[in-house]
């Protein structure tokens, strides 16, 4: 069978990047909007061939994700062109959160801090540069939420077309985002997984030609976005990893690509080959891969999702299996909490270090909170949780338990006998 | 019984292009049988060396993800539509 690749134009440049890898068999294909190997379905990976890369040079470049662009597959005047320029967000010392669980030292990576207040901003930034470079005029997506946003977003600035697909009951907040950049956004009446199915049927269609959808044909650049964490985690370490750290897991792409951050730094000599564990954060109500941990398997089976957190809602996580693989290879853990511990862990982190993080914030946190209590976690190791989206956009969450202490008249007579002297 | 099959874009090569053909089975096993005899070679891109649907394989029958039924014992009724696509697309 002939191993056709999906044209591209000629004008094509990915920076460092030099061919798409299967993950599964090692099946190497030229750089084009493919995702899936052609022989065994597995899924394709950016294969680099780096040149010398040092501190000085990333610390010399920009405050966002383009410090790192000679790690990434983007053209070397990425920071040029109109894209939002996503990341470089707070790596915040958590002395008062670490305190309260008993931990030694604590930071909290506070996604929150992107364009469009979740990570996602990092992950569509280069997949908007592989869809400049294949020609593509519209950017889509399925979304869980927060993806359709940081897409319509990045299309508006870039000058694209934008039409994005996500299930009609996500949180208004997300379906407003989503909307107020123009574009598209179109509610799909099922599941993420059903609005997922949809996409890749989509994409073979001719309504959806000339079509860049970030997570599905440009997914292996997309996924890519993710190591900038790992790269702005070491660097705000002081050029160090850390011994342990805390990742949410939905598809499992980000905690893979995380690992695979990490792991390029060592090779390049950019930090010291420290070990670090890797423990991976559901909810209850969508643990395909906690479940999967926990019983042993190497395979993840799909469920159907029912929880709060619904960023974090993938029923069937593409990713699954090498997050197992990697909890088990760096003696991590995948644990997951229930929506009650997700909502006390939200206004933990609030109330503590003055972060309102999403929901998926709040299964990370709680997550933490709870591997702590079980001892999976080292106290006294340098730990890491990532907070990846914005409060605000989930504020039903959390809305039953944060009101106002009192409503009072304007006189310091009427706080006085409300407030004061409580 | 009489199905379709839609087809994801990686495995057209095998139906000339074609996104969507006729099947015939009345389990989703049979259903790929037949897909193997008219397409050689297709069937073991959707299956594995011991018969099992591939790891990054999704395969629906209707609305369902065949791994939250029977899987390759799945029925597949006069008219149904199956789906195969591949798992590795999507997520967050």
């Amino acid at each position: 069978m002939a191993l056709a690749t999906t044209e591209t134009p000629a004008a094509v440049d990915f920076g460092p990047a030099s061919a798409l890898s299967c993950r599964e068999c090692g099946t190497r294909y030229d750089l084009g909007p493919s995702f899936a190997c052609l022989e065994c379905f597995g899924p394709l990976e950016i294969a680099y061939e780096f040149g010398r890369v040092t501190r000085e040079q990333i610390a010399a470049g920009p405050t966002s994700v383009w410090r790192y662009r000679d790690l990434l597959p983007v053209p070397a005047d990425v920071a040029a062109k109109p894209n939002l320029a996503p990341g470089w967000t707070k790596l915040v010392k958590a002395d008062n959160l670490a305190r309260e669980l008993g931990l030694r030292s604590l930071h909290i990576k506070d996604d929150s801090g992107n364009p469009t207040h979740s990570f996602k901003d990092r992950v569509v930034a280069i997949a908007l540069e592989a869809a400049r470079n294949f020609g593509f005029h519209t950017l889509s997506c399925s979304s869980t939420g927060n993806l359709a946003g940081a897409v319509t977003a990045a299309a508006a600035r870039a000058g694209l077309s934008a039409c994005v697909f996500i299930p009609a009951d996500l949180e208004e907040a997300k379906i407003v985002m989503a909307s107020v950049y123009g574009g598209k956004l179109v509610g799909i009446e099922g599941t993420y997984d059903d609005v997922n199915r949809f996409c890749s049927e989509l994409i073979g269609d001719p309504l959806g030609d000339k079509w860049g959808f970030v997570n599905v044909n440009l997914r292996p650049y997309y996924a890519e976005g993710s190591k900038t964490l790992a790269y702005e985690i070491a660097e705000q370490l002081g050029w160090r990893l850390p011994e342990q750290i805390v990742i949410p897991v939905a598809s499992g792409s980000q905690l893979t690509k995380i690992d695979k951050g990490f792991r390029e730094l060592v090779k390049l000599g950019l930090v010291e080959d420290t070990p670090v564990k890797i423990f991976g954060a559901q909810a209850a109500g969508c643990s395909p891969v906690s479940t999967a941990f926990k019983a042993g398997h190497d395979v993840v089976q799909p469920v159907k999702p029912n929880t709060i957190a619904k960023s974090l809602a993938i029923g069937n996580p593409a990713d699954g299996p090498y997050v197992l693989d990697i909890a088990r290879r760096t003696g991590g853990a995948i644990e997951d909490v229930d929506d009650t511990e997700v909502v006390d862990a939200i206004r933990l982190l609030a109330r503590t270090e003055g972060i309102f993080g999403e929901t998926a914030g709040g299964v990370t946190v709680g997550v933490l909170r709870k591997l702590v209590a079980q001892g999976a976690l080292d106290p006294d190791a340098e730990t890491v949780v990532l907070n990846t989206g914005d409060g605000l956009k989930t504020l039903d969450a959390v809305a039953a338990h944060a009101r106002p202490a009192a409503v009072i008249r304007p006189s310091l007579e009427a706080f006085r006998t409300a407030v004061a002297d409580a | 019984m009489s199905v379709s099959v839609r087809i994801p874009t990686i495995l057209r090569t095998y139906t000339n292009g074609a996104a969507e053909v006729a099947g015939e089975g009345s389990t989703l096993r049979d259903v790929l049988a037949k897909l193997d005899a008219d397409y050689p070679g297709i069937g073991a891109r959707i299956l594995d060396d011991s018969g099992k649907i591939r790891r990054f394989v999704n395969v629906y029958v209707g609305d369902e993800d065949v791994r939250f039924a029977d899987g390759l014992d799945t029925a597949t009724p006069a008219g149904v539509q199956v789906s195969v696509i591949p798992a590795v697309a999507g997520g967050c």
